[in-house]
């Protein structure tokens, strides 16, 4: 198995302070991986630097993905290698409709231009796997959408835009029972349709179970300080994370 | 007619005139009435116009330089003969204009012998054709729609232009509405006759023609009671004059229960000064709606105003100005309220970037006799940098208490995280500003002619991307 994303010796600041110290990751095509840890302890700190945000600096280490080294590239051009985030807060952006903004994502992603027709049939279909109302299709981007919807919004990208590699933060949180079940048939569609990658931050087992782990990481401290299967997520859930603070961090 | 007793009292501004004592304002500013008479002989004006025309000289050599604005010291005031008179320089050629028009009518996708005649260097494009078919079709409605001038010299409207022209914005309001008034040249007159509800939206067509036409033109429009007439003015495309100073003026007569919707996208070359004047005044139960979309300029003054004189008269503003480098763009909108019932909203965003300055500029005046009366001011401001500079000024004399009156302004900057947020999905920077910059002006490209709201997107694409300008 080819290995999409290679994670190594990364050491993340932002604002003078270093948030991650030194981690190491990888995944291969094809594989789900999790990550659990406490709050703040750098989780969507490492998935933001993945997909190149500036607030962030990279201050060692490197990102390889597909081959290419991408430590220093613009998030636009990681996107259009194949990686996405589901990002943790949604941002609104009034003006822009959820879809002329996903079709033009759709056509930088992808490099080809799409007919409206086709775009609309492809994101209804879309929408449907997410028991999403169409209605949403043609309001300001996340303006005004609910926690819950705001996630849902991301996963319908996620279906539109067929990344490579899928990083999910925390979009089980915040969501209902219902909910949780539909992002997560959302996750699974994305996973048999594409083949891709799924890197998938969460505090919570649910959204979990339609999927097969791979391989399960536990950051703590912005330290990767434990790593196993999925056997390992059981164990956090139970016992929670003190073993890993107090113990093999320091 | 009607629109007499409206204008009644705005008309003695007039004659109550009176010169500044202190010589130090007196200006020489190098148009002698020789000059005026010239023009106005060239023209062929009736000769009420002459008198006109030299009145308004001697009031513009005696009125103060405004001081309360952007800086305009850089018009050469003391040769402002030769703002007036560019057409003998204007004989230059495609090659002396600058790079930034040339590659800004080539994204607009604007032919080139219309480029030619935007830039002032061709000749004169050859729009007649379509001007006539629209006439046509317009006058079978009855309605009026000519340019000014020929107004002017026929016998059926010469009465109606006499007695409006320049009545709302009389020479005495300002320094360069004198300078207008003395030499204005080019502009449309329309006459709306009572009932007549024009469903096609009338473009004025300097864009087609645009030699010796837009700097000083001047648009007269008359709507009677309960017509109905949409005019659009101006164009996306930046229009260049080797002299950079624009100093039009556009009245708007709306009678009763009558509506006027006057669109405007005005986008000078970089160069200019742009000092406009625009008033509207509204019968009981009409109704004015101004869509104002400001770009281009090096420095604009430009403050629509609406005067509600009649019970019910209601007023709509909605605004856009985008300021880029070098750019301060002071623009706002001003409403009197001056009977019972009155309302008025406006709302406006206001774009600045690479350095430019864009300041909002609102006044409300609520008279006594206005109980009953509603206003309600929304400003939006959105900075694309950390040396772009967003300023609003508010201002406010409500003379009843019984007037609901609501101001609200924000003034913010673009967010990095929501640049963020569309670079993950594949666009790059400018793309991701552009989008968001289209996004906050959608409040007022919806309110665009269609084919105007695309242009616009156009020219914040080409505004954000930073080619030009
Ligand atoms: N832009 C920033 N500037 C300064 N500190 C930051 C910044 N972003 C994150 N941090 C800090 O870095 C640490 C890790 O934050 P991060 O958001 O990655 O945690 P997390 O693991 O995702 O937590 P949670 O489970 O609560 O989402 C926290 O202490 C946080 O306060
Ligand atoms: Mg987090």
């Amino acid at each position: 198995m080819s290995e999409l994303l290679k994670i190594t010796g990364l050491c993340v600041g932002a604002e003078d302070k270093e948030i991650l110290h030194g981690v190491d990751l990888g995944i291969n095509a094809g594989e789900t991986h999790v990550i659990m840890g406490p709050n703040g302890a750098g989780k969507s700190t490492l998935g933001s630097a993945v997909m190149g945000s500036p607030e962030y600096t990279v201050t060692g280490g490197s990102i390889v993905f597909d081959g290419a080294d991408i430590t220093g590239e613009t998030p636009d051009k990681r996107a259009r290698r194949g990686i996405f985030l589901s990002f943790q807060n949604p941002v609104e952006i009034p003006g822009i409709t959820l879809s002329s903004f996903l079709r033009s994502a759709y056509e930088q992603v992808t490099g080809e231009r799409i007919k409206l027709f086709a775009f609309k049939k492809m994101l209804s279909e879309a929408m449907e796997v997410l028991n999403m109302d169409p209605a949403y299709a043609d309001r300001g981007l996340n303006v005004g959408f609910s926690g819950g919807e705001k996630k849902k919004a991301e996963i319908l990208q996620l279906l539109v835009l067929r990344p490579k590699l899928a990083i999910l933060d925390e979009t089980d949180s915040g969501l209902d029972v219902d909910a949780v079940k539909t992002v997560s048939a959302g996750i699974k569609a994305y996973k048999e349709q594409t083949g891709g990658s799924l890197l998938i931050i969460t505090h919570n087992t649910k959204i979990l179970e339609a999927l097969t782990v791979d391989r399960t990481h536990i950051i703590a401290d912005g330290r990767i300080v434990a790593e196993g299967g999925p056997e390992l997520i059981d164990e956090v859930t139970s016992g929670g994370f003190d073993k890993y603070v107090s113990g093999s961090a320091l | 007619m009607k629109e007499k007793t409206q204008v009644a009292d705005i008309d003695r501004a007039f004659y109550d005139f009176r010169y500044e004592e202190n010589e130090d304002n007196f200006l020489d500013s190098g148009i002698t009435p020789e000059i005026i008479r010239e023009i106005s002989a060239e023209k062929g004006d009736p000769d009420w116009m002459t008198a006109f025309r030299l009145h308004s000289l001697e009031v513009f050599e005696h009125l103060k330089m405004p001081e309360w604005g952007p800086d305009i010291s850089g018009l050469d005031m003391d040769n402002i003969v030769a703002y007036i008179r560019p057409q003998k320089r204007m004989q230059s050629d495609w090659n002396a204009v600058p790079d930034d028009i040339k590659e800004t009518f080539e994204k607009l996708g604007i032919p080139q012998a219309e480029r030619e005649s935007l830039a002032g260097v061709g000749a004169q494009y050859d729009s007649e054709l379509v001007y006539h078919n629209v006439r046509k079709e317009v006058a079978e409605s009855g309605v009026v729609y000519t340019d000014l001038e020929s107004a002017m010299h026929d016998e059926r409207y010469a009465e109606l232009i006499r007695s409006h022209f320049m009545k709302l914005v009389p020479p005495t309001d300002h320094k360069f509405a004198a300078l207008h008034g003395a030499v204005w040249s080019g502009g449309s007159f329309v006459y709306v006759p009572a009932g007549v509800r024009l469903e096609i939206p009338l473009q004025s067509y300097f864009r087609l023609n645009a030699r010796g036409a837009g700097q000083f033109e001047h648009t007269l429009i008359i709507v009677e009671e309960g017509a109905y007439l949409h005019f659009i003015e101006g164009c996306s495309a930046p229009k260049y004059y080797e002299a950079g100073l624009h100093a039009g003026c556009v009245e708007l007569y709306v009678g009763k229960n009558a509506t006027l919707r006057y669109s405007t996208i005005e986008n000078w070359s970089k160069n200019m000064y742009n000092l406009n004047t625009k008033r509207a005044v509204v019968a009981e139960g009409g109704k004015v709606e101004w869509v104002s979309g400001s770009f281009g300029s090096h420095v604009s003054y430009l403050y629509p105003m609406s005067v509600l004189n009649g019970r019910g008269a209601r007023a709509e503003f909605t605004g856009i100005t985008f300021a880029g480098e070098g750019q301060d763009l002071d623009t706002g909108a001003k409403i009197v309220h001056n009977a019972p019932d009155t309302s008025s909203y406006m709302n406006t965003r206001s774009i600045s970037k690479s350095g430019g300055k864009s300041t909002f500029r609102s006044s409300v005046v609520v008279n006594e006799n206005a109980e009953g009366s509603r206003s309600s001011v929304s400003c939006e401001s959105l900075m694309l940098d950390s040396i772009s500079r967003s300023d609003t000024i508010p201002a406010m004399v409500i003379k009843t208490d019984k007037a609901d009156v609501g101001h609200e302004a924000r003034i913010g900057r673009i967010s990095d995280e929501a640049v963020f947020y569309l670079m993950s999905r594949g666009l790059d920077e400018n793309s991701a500003k552009a989008l968001i910059v289209s996004g906050f002006a959608e409040n007022v490209s919806k309110e665009l002619p269609l084919e105007y709201a695309a242009e616009m997107n156009n020219l914040i694409n080409i505004e954000m991307k930073g080619s030009i300008g």
